[in-house]
């Protein structure tokens, strides 16, 4: 178990420096005019060109700015944006809220679809089955960039039952909104998988022992069914909370949210490669943690499952 | 504006007796003025006045600073925060400051506060983006230095000279002179912008380097002072400076509320949570007028819309050629159906926002003749085909779409608009010499003069002069205006100046931005000026 531990965290470092790389690359590659694009279409006067140029190491070879970056990770120093802003401040204002954001999200996701899988799993073709079938077909097909704008003019700009944008330092309710379209890009793939599983063991055999035992049919879904049809469901999660962190450019972008995908957009707009290599690099390690728990869970929830 | 001020009063007067009835009177009007409102903006590059020169920051520092001069509604200066500014030969400006001014920190406010300020904002390893601003000012040039290898090269540009500007004079405690390279009548309204506030003591780490932190918390001169720092991706807090000798805010403080999309501003607005949307995006203005009503509002901006010719692609070289495709195209078309009125034709060289801005100047190559169009384009042989390049990021490719489609029709060529994208790849291929066909291009002003147009955009060498338009006599002209005695003979010569274009044609003008904002119904008299700024002076709480 420790060796498979140590094992996965190695592969894990190669990992990172491939990924942080190959962002590096592709910013530097799509990098025509990083000073114009800030300038937007306002001519650049030729001295502030040239100061700028200097500060950022924007006339250097691709390996020497990548050198100069990986240095400054490595002694925990970021850099500093195009604005001249620490990138690490603007990461320590924007991971709380999407961490928060997704959390919310993940919940609202999970408790929806697992409580309304196990239902359409035992009741299978009944009515409230072929009704959520229909709700997750809406949801899959409706793109979150139609979802997002189509909830806040509804809910927020209409009816006003909710703020139409979060903001900042918002509270728990601005997030509702946000984290419930966040939740309906996962919400139909957990609902249909949980189903699935759930309908799959319940005609296994050790279920039928249940029954014939004698126990409650309560206890023999909640611990013997439950317990091993969640085994998908928990990867499905696992790999959603990363999806979720790095998805969540459009939702916050609508909602207005200073999050990591908000600061992305921002350092794509701008052409800001540290900007946004220091936002992807962080989302790397969340990917690779998050893989590593889920792996590690299995065991914990099917006893057979060793790693050596 | 003035059609609707009834029925606020009504409302307001309602409210307030609501008012006095629930609390039992006292203190109606001191709640309006101490009311706080809140403005949508984007986030600002930077806080510091003479590096904010986009519109996000220039907004927050109008209410943080006290200008030299501002600007009525004939576009004329009006002395602010100096007493006088004046100059016998145009070039030696001698400027009085007002006294009683100070800074949110208690520092008066004196000539040391300016001369510094600019000294900073025009050395150039400072790298401050309005450093342009003081180009005209006496040693200037020893305050920038060149790289001696170009910008690719590895050798570090050597320091400048100078770290102060020659042209800069204390006399005593609130009289300085600027000393101008050469004569410039337009002086005083140059001084208007952001970059000329005066920056405090406090601002100082040593002599001529600011404060690290001095943008997350500006010390201004200005009718508002901050309220905590700058929270970046939130919102900048100000609040009324009780000690402000001018004229005082009507509120007792503003919100400016930071987004990053401005749909997200308007949600916003619609959802009841903002008071003021600058401007209203596009996307927005099919439903806007309806969703708001009489507080859907619009006013002229500066902003000036073109398409370039390049000098270098021969097949538009007859002057012909270049009139026959600006006939040819609708304006008023394009501005009705795919901006909804958010722009307005344009038929002149420069915008309404200056003084000497004639109406037409342009003459019959801007107005709509497709039948003279298209037997003046083929007596002159135009080319059978045109392309007009466009950044794709700025939503131009509607419009141009539809340019296109209007010669198709009218001139009987093909056309296709390119999309680059981003507008500095387009300023790569017209830098390298590739055929790009027109090229899309807008313009803001810096100041209101005609000036501010007619050097950058048509001026030999100008820096927004992208498709290599040069006339010596038009040169000529623009720089006798520049160094005439008076304003008036100033205009006169630049307005001559103006007609050569109408004759050269270097360009075809297309369209004049207009500001598109709305408002709740906490607010009123709300105005944006020409800078797209909110007159902040002005705007007031309804109660």
């Amino acid at each position: 178990m420790f060796r498979y531990f140590v094992r996965r965290l190695l592969q894990g470092v190669l990992t990172f420096f491939g990924a942080t790389f190959i962002v590096y690359a592709l910013m530097f590659a799509n990098q025509s005019d990083p000073l114009q694009a800030l300038a937007g279409e306002r001519p650049l006067p030729e001295n502030v060109r040239q100061a700028l140029t200097e500060r950022y190491h924007l006339d250097d070879p691709f390996i020497l700015q990548y050198g100069y970056y990986m240095k400054g990770l490595l002694t925990g120093d970021f850099g500093t944006s195009l604005t001249n802003r620490p990138i690490l401040e603007m990461m320590e204002q924007a991971w709380p809220t999407t961490i928060r954001l997704s959390f919310i999200a993940i919940i609202i996701a999970v408790l929806i679809a697992v409580t309304a899988g196990i239902v359409s799993a035992i009741r299978r073709g009944g009515v409230f089955d072929n009704t959520t079938l229909v709700i997750t077909l809406l949801l899959l097909s409706m793109p979150i960039v139609v979802l997002a704008p189509l909830a806040q003019l509804i809910f927020g700009m209409r009816l006003q039952w909710v703020p139409a944008t979060a903001g900042a330092d918002s509270g728990l309710f601005a997030l509702v909104l946000p984290a419930f379209v966040l939740s309906s890009l996962v919400i139909a793939t957990q609902l249909r998988v949980t189903r699935a599983s759930v309908a799959e063991n319940l005609r296994s055999d050790y279920v039928r022992t249940a029954r014939a035992k004698g126990l409650a049919d309560r206890r023999v879904i909640g611990v013997h069914v439950l317990r091993n049809s969640l085994i998908p469901v928990v990867t499905l999660i696992g790999t959603d909370l990363g999806n979720l962190m790095a998805g969540a450019i459009v939702t916050e972008g609508v909602f207005n949210i200073p999050g990591v995908g908000f600061m992305l957009v921002r350092g794509i707009r701008t052409e800001d490669g540290p900007l946004v290599v220091g936002f992807v690099s962080i989302l790397v390690i969340v990917f690779l943690v998050v893989n590593l728990v889920v792996d590690l869970l299995y065991a914990v929830l099917d006893p057979r499952i060793r790693y050596e | 504006m003035r059609g609707q001020f009834p029925l606020k009063m009504a409302v307001g007067a309602t409210a307030i007796m609501l008012l006095a009835a629930g609390c039992g009177g006292g203190g109606d009007e001191t709640e309006a003025a101490d009311a706080v409102i809140s403005i949508g903006i984007g986030e600002p590059q930077h806080l510091i006045p003479s590096n904010a020169t986009e519109s996000n920051g220039a907004e927050v520092l109008a209410a943080l600073f006290s200008p030299l001069v501002d600007f009525d509604a004939d576009n004329k200066p009006y002395l602010v925060a100096a007493e006088s500014v004046e100059s016998t030969d145009n070039k030696v400006w001698t400027i009085k400051l007002k006294d009683g001014y100070t800074f949110h920190n208690g520092e008066k406010v004196g000539a040391d506060n300016y001369i510094n300020a600019w000294n900073h904002a025009a050395y150039g390893p400072n790298g401050n983006g309005g450093s342009y601003f003081l180009e005209r000012v006496e040693g200037y040039k020893d305050l920038q230095s060149k790289d001696p290898d170009g910008e690719e090269g590895p050798k570090k540009a050597p320091d400048p000279v100078a770290k102060t500007l020659t042209g800069l004079k204390k006399v005593d405690e609130l009289t300085f002179t600027v000393t101008l390279s050469e004569p410039f009548s337009g002086w005083r309204s140059v001084m208007g912008y952001t970059t000329f506030y005066p920056l405090p003591a406090a601002a100082w780490q040593s002599e001529g380097v600011l404060k690290e932190d001095f943008e997350q918390a500006p010390i201004g001169n200005g009718p508002f002072k901050m309220k905590g720092k700058w929270e970046h991706d939130a919102k900048v807090e100000v609040e009324a400076y009780d000690a402000f000798p001018g004229d005082k805010p009507k509120v007792g403080g503003v919100n400016y509320r930071i987004f990053q999309e401005q749909t997200a501003q308007y949600a916003e607005l619609m959802g009841g949570g903002l008071d003021v949307v600058t401007q209203i995006p596009i996307e927005n203005l099919a439903s806007a007028p309806t969703d708001l009503g009489d507080r859907f509002k619009t006013s002229p901006n500066s902003v000036f819309q073109f398409v370039g010719f390049p000098t270098f692609q021969k097949e538009f070289e007859k002057v012909e050629v270049r009139k026959a495709i600006s006939m040819a195209i609708n304006r008023e078309e394009i501005t009705t159906s795919i901006f909804r009125g958010s722009q307005t034709p344009a038929t002149s060289f420069v915008s309404p926002a200056v003084a000497g801005y004639r109406e037409n100047s342009c003459g019959e190559a801007c107005t709509y003749d497709p039948a003279k169009a298209k037997a003046a384009y083929e007596a002159a042989g135009g080319p059978k085909q045109i392309k007009i390049t466009y950044n794709a990021d700025g939503g131009h490719k509607a419009w141009v779409d539809a340019t296109c489609n209007q010669l198709k029709a009218n001139l009987g060529v093909d056309c296709v608009g390119t999309g680059e994208p981003k507008f500095a790849d387009l300023l790569t291929k017209v830098e390298n010499k590739e055929p790009v066909g027109l090229i899309r291009l807008g313009w803001i002003m810096d100041y209101p003069l005609m000036e501010n147009y007619l050097g950058p955009l048509y001026g030999t060498g100008g820096s927004s002069n992208y498709y290599g338009y040069s006339n010596p006599e038009f040169d000529n002209l623009v720089k006798q205006g520049s160094a005439a005695p008076t304003q008036e003979e100033a205009i006169k010569l630049w307005q001559q100046a103006e007609d050569i274009l109408a004759r050269d044609m270097p360009v075809i003008p297309l369209r004049l931005g207009q500001n598109v904002f709305g408002h709740s119904e906490r607010v009123k008299n709300v105005e944006v000026d020409k800078f797209q700024k909110v007159e902040i002076l002005k705007i007031e709480a309804t109660s």
